[in-house]
């Protein structure tokens, strides 16, 4: 018992104060920053993407699929690719993922998430969320558990994982989707009481990221069912996930 | 001659393989008694199979090779696993994939496939029930299905059904292989996996690595082994309510994480390894910021094990809880971690070094196992121990030595008719990866094995006779992978 109060008090506080200002290392790669006029149309990221996530004229990188791998910035031989640790990568709309030269961090951060009045009203203060894992490799999954440690400690804005799908307020999907999850995701999503919310986290849950081209997969749910919030990453950092959920719920 | 021997990080000509009927083929394996690391089929043409073998000589550092052919009406032949069980699941697979059924196979069920059809092993009587977990779990985990035949608290048996995860990646490493690909083969494996790909694919293209690349992988791996011993340190503490280890533990956890992250970008060093070397050096300042971390992070476990170790209801759940006895694991061919839990010696570190742990030359630590959760609990901290000691030592190398290139250029220019195979120890075990190319050098098949694989089935044997409440804590001891077995 003393022994343990002594590792108590040595420990000190861990968590992060201000979750929503927190530093993040330079040499993480976040949010994309392109240089159209760089780029001689070489075609070398193009080919080193493991995902397709680049497209030329005008050059543009799609969050969704992106593994932000950094391949493409290290070929690039004009420096028309870098990536910025800016980590807040969560948007409501598929497509606000796809960043241009245009899209800087103030741009991106103003149209990033779109507030609603009523997901402000019903889960503001609450948000219990149901994980499903659709063929994640352990990557996403071992972030999300690391929200709940002692330094991201997503508990004290009253989000948390919880256990029942019948307790739940959404899910949180990561994975490409497999067939062989694909009903037990289906079924997890019926079990789950209205209102509810879907978010898609990582490069995997919301484009098939690096198994895009198995045959193994089966993503009809995502056409079945509206998805409310997109979080990028390979794997989604845990700040990015906090960040996005407490953006989508409380705004600002 | 009825096998070709081979290195680790080898390659040789396919048509040098012998190619036995598969009667002779049964008889050499049972005969040698080895360690299988792989067991695969391949189509071969005209509605022809062929199984290719490979066998681990652990104390020789050699690994055998050898083939059975199967002509199209050749649909099933005598199972091996009635004689030596560790070939089970490899059987399955065969089976699960070409249909050449093992006769008087103990345990024919469905491996990644037909979950709907599954039949699960029953038992009757009057207290006897079952429980059934899964696919999705309470949380924040990896699916999979779990059935227990409890009577009252205690479980008889328990079987595991996967197959959930699988995303048919072995396929996709054909068409598209590459090193993002073997990155998320695992998530919680990422080094390992990375560097089996890169070493199997260096192998066969002739590609060197420098010695400095080489080191700053190896630092690479072991700290992915150190970073996730000390959060299973702390997955375990949680489960015994003991939260102070589970909150201690996580911290220090992020500490080697987040060095991961300056060195490469990525909390789990994704983007580092790449063929030909890695993507990033290492300067000296962030040598010295990391060897201070490392330090902390290196007393702050031991101080933590300790005391959790004076605790006496701390001990009262480890000890004697989820026990695999020495033999039971040999039987069944546990690899890895949760082999030398249970006294086996194997560490492809040592058994089948590469270039860098040879010109490292560690020292092998011994462990005296019980095969209980305590005995997982603490080889996971020595082995986090030792990691960290190596990564510092790695460290050190790197402030001291000439600077030279972390990356040379790897033309992927596969030779005709080759065999490559790459074992490369991960926190779990043997992770092994073996790629061959047809008579145009393209990518014909592509296998790999993680320890999971083997390591299942040592879980299911470990939670027999203990409460169905002692699961968790059983499971996280092991913490094996769903997609690194469904793959
Ligand atoms: S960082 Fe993203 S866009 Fe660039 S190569 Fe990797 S996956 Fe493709
Ligand atoms: S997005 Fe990346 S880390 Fe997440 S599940 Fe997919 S491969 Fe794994």
């Amino acid at each position: 018992m003393f022994d343990t109060l002594k590792s108590r008090i040595y420990q000190g506080n861990q968590f992060i104060k201000d979750i929503k200002n927190a530093p993040m290392r330079e040499q993480f790669r976040g949010l994309p920053k392109l240089c159209n006029s760089n780029c001689n149309n070489c075609k070398d990221c193009l080919n080193v993407c493991p995902t397709g996530a680049l497209k030329l004229n005008p050059l543009s990188i799609d969050m969704g699929k992106c593994t932000f791998c950094g391949a493409c910035k290290n070929v690039c031989k004009t420096g028309a690719i870098d990536f910025t640790n800016f980590y807040k990568l969560s948007t409501t709309k598929r497509e606000n993922l796809i960043i241009t030269e245009d899209m800087t961090q103030e741009e991106f951060s103003k149209i990033a998430i779109e507030v609603r009045k009523e997901i402000k009203r019903v889960f503001g203060k609450s948000l219990k969320l149901r994980q499903v894992s659709a063929a994640g490799c352990n990557g996403c999954e071992m972030e999300l558990n690391a929200c709940s440690n002692v330094n991201f400690d997503m508990g004290r804005f009253g989000i948390d994982f919880v256990a029942s799908p019948r307790h739940a307020d959404g899910l949180v999907i990561t994975g490409p989707i497999s067939k062989n999850m694909a009903y037990a995701l289906e079924d997890c999503y019926k079990s789950t009481p209205d209102p509810k919310i879907v978010v898609l986290c990582g490069a995997c849950a919301i484009s098939g990221g690096v198994f895009q081209q198995s045959s193994e997969l089966n993503r009809e749910f995502l056409e079945k069912y509206p998805i409310d919030l997109y979080i990028a990453g390979c794997p989604v950092h845990p700040l990015t996930f906090i960040n996005g959920i407490l953006g989508f719920i409380q705004g600002k | 001659m009825n096998w070709i021997k081979l290195k680790n990080n080898g390659k040789i000509d396919i048509n040098s393989i012998p190619t036995l009927k598969i009667e002779q083929l049964r008889e050499e394996i049972i005969n040698l008694n080895l360690r299988p690391v792989a067991f695969f089929g391949k189509d071969w043409g005209n509605n022809t199979t062929k199984l290719f073998v490979v066998l681990a000589d652990d104390k020789n550092s050699e690994l055998n090779v050898s083939s059975a052919i199967f002509n199209q009406d050749e649909k099933c032949y005598e199972s091996i696993t009635q004689v030596l069980p560790s070939f089970h699941i490899f059987e399955r697979e065969f089976y699960e994939q070409f249909g050449i059924k093992p006769l008087n196979h103990p345990w024919l069920k469905p491996l990644r496939k037909n979950q709907k059809d599954y039949k699960f092993f029953e038992m009757e009587g009057e207290e006897v029930h079952q429980v059934a977990v899964g696919p999705i779990h309470a949380g924040v985990i990896e699916p999979g299905h779990f059935r227990f035949m409890c009577n009252g608290e205690t479980v008889y048996h328990l079987e595991i059904m996967l197959g959930y995860q699988h995303r048919g990646v072995e396929d996709l490493m054909i068409k598209h292989p590459s090193n993002r690909l073997a990155e998320s083969i695992c998530g919680d494996s990422v080094i390992a996996n990375n560097l089996a790909y890169s070493k199997v694919m260096e192998t066969l293209c002739d590609c060197k690595v420098s010695k400095r690349a080489q080191l700053i992988r190896t630092l690479a791996l072991e700290m992915e082994r150190a970073a996730i011993h000390i959060g299973d340190l702390g997955a375990i503490s949680g489960d015994i309510a003991y939260l102070m280890g589970a909150s201690v533990f996580g911290a220090t956890r992020t500490l080697v994480i987040n060095t991961m992250l300056e060195f490469s970008g990525s909390r789990f060093g994704r983007g580092l390894i790449e063929l030909g070397g890695v993507n990033f050096d290492i300067d000296n300042e962030k040598i010295k910021r990391a060897l201070e971390t490392l330090t902390k992070v290196e007393k702050d476990v031991d101080r933590m094990v300790k005391t959790m170790l004076k605790n006496t209801s701390v001990m009262s759940r480890l000890e004697k809880t989820g026990v695999v006895s020495k033999e039971k694991a040999e039987q069944i061919g546990l690899v890895g971690m949760a082999a030398r839990a249970c006294g086996l010696t194997l560490d492809s570190r040592f058994d089948f070094p590469d270039e860098c742990y040879k010109f490292l030359a560690l020292p092998r630590k011994m462990f005296k196992g019980k095969g209980d959760v305590n005995s997982r609990f603490k080889l996971r901290h020595q082995e986090a121990m030792e990691s960290l000691d190596i990564s510092k030592r790695i460290l050190e190398m790197l402030k001291n030595t000439l600077k030279e290139e972390v990356k040379t250029n790897c033309e992927l220019n596969l030779p005709k008719d080759t065999m490559a195979i790459s074992i490369v120890e991960g926190w779990r075990g043997e992770i092994v990866h073996i790629a061959l190319t047809d008579m145009n050098g393209t990518l014909s098949k592509y296998k790999i094995k993680d320890p999971s694989f083997n390591n299942w089935y040592g879980l299911a044997l470990a939670v027999r006779n203990n409460g169905v409440s002692d699961f968790p804590l059983c499971n996280k001891s092991f913490n094996l992978s769903y997609c690194g077995c469904d793959l």
